[in-house]
């Protein structure tokens, strides 16, 4: 009897084990940065490059960091999804524009709706090195204190915003 | 007019390999360097390759960062933190030694130990299938037999 059923029980392991890994996502990278300080960074505004944005300007308020560029066909996706967001006011969107060139970047804003409360561009992603940016668009869920709370990979869609993002906002929002 | 063009055409390649190493050319240790680092690395956003290998922009970065730090006096250590720090243990090809990295690298060492106590298993129970030793009416009936066939 135990002939048998040992290897059936390392092969129904095994067979677990697999399965479970069909469903995982290698493409999602647990970030390190989360739980930690919004990295530092200064940097000129989109619509008005003369004016610097600085994540410390957003001190005392939960926010959305969302990075994305206008050559990356997902973050057209989410777009529609983001305005939709913006227009709730539940939550301030900081966009981040990701080695894009301003004009692009300006012109799909125009013609899909921009949903940020302002904008920055980092055209030679130095900062986005400094976020861990390894595909956009990404977003990250910074706390009042300037906390990384949470990464999101891959474009922001209904179900991620209202599973994911927004109960952790709400949560965080609480005075 | 027309050596020309093939000489200019047949350069093209040292041009852009030019291009692309200055920061370090001029110093074939940092170079070296940067190089040995930027293989131990992985690149994000194609996860088999290392950022050597990769030409993904992300990995152009990342290579020009490695270059910018070596420049600027870091040791490797430090620009290998600078990575994980950013992206994770996921960017070290070798993952360092910690808890949860326990079973990545004793795991191959049990399952060899597992196989050998397996085989050690299989011996011993090989050994006991062996008849068991002849009790003193068989011992005498075969004595018997051998007696018997040896006489004429």
């Amino acid at each position: 009897m135990n002939r048998f059923l040992i290897p059936l029980g390392i092969f129904v392991a095994l067979a677990g084990f697999l399965f479970v890994g069909l469903s995982l996502n290698p493409r999602e990278v647990p970030s390190p940065l989360v739980g930690k300080p919004a990295p530092s960074f200064r940097l000129a505004q989109l619509h008005a490059p003369e004016k610097q944005f600085a994540r410390e300007d957003m001190l005392g308020q939960v926010w959305l960091l969302n990075v994305w560029a206008s050559w990356c066909a997902p973050c057209r996706d989410e777009l529609p999804v983001l305005v939709g967001l913006a227009k709730t006011r539940t939550v301030p969107l900081v966009g981040f524009n990701y080695k894009d060139k301003p004009e692009a970047a300006k012109a799909l804003l125009k013609a899909f709706g921009d949903p940020y409360a302002l904008s920055v561009s980092d055209p030679d992603g130095r900062v986005g090195i400094d976020y861990g940016v390894y595909g956009v668009p990404e977003t990250f869920v910074i706390d009042r204190g300037g906390m990384i709370r949470q990464k999101h990979i891959g474009p922001v869609t209904h179900e991620a915003l209202e599973k994911k993002i927004l109960p952790l906002v709400r949560e965080l929002q609480k005075p | 007019m027309k050596l020309v063009a093939i000489l200019l055409v047949a350069l093209t390649p040292f041009i852009a390999a030019a291009n692309e190493a200055q920061p370090t050319e001029s110093d074939p240790i940092a170079a070296g360097r940067a190089v040995q680092l930027a293989n131990e690395l992985r690149c994000l956003v194609c996860q088999n390759q290392s950022i050597a290998e990769s030409n993904a922009e992300l990995a152009v970065d990342l290579r020009r960062q490695i270059r910018e730090q070596i420049a600027a006096g870091r040791s490797d250590d430090e620009i290998v933190d600078f990575m994980v720090t950013r992206y994770g243990d996921f960017v070290l090809y070798r993952p360092p030694f910690k808890a949860a990295t326990l079973l990545l690298w004793l795991g191959p060492a049990l399952l060899v130990l597992a196989g050998f106590w397996t085989l050690a298993r299989a011996l011993r129970a090989r050994r006991q299938v062996h008849a068991p030793p002849l009790t003193a009416e068989e011992r005498e009936r075969a004595e018997r037999l051998l007696a018997a066939k040896e006489e004429p």
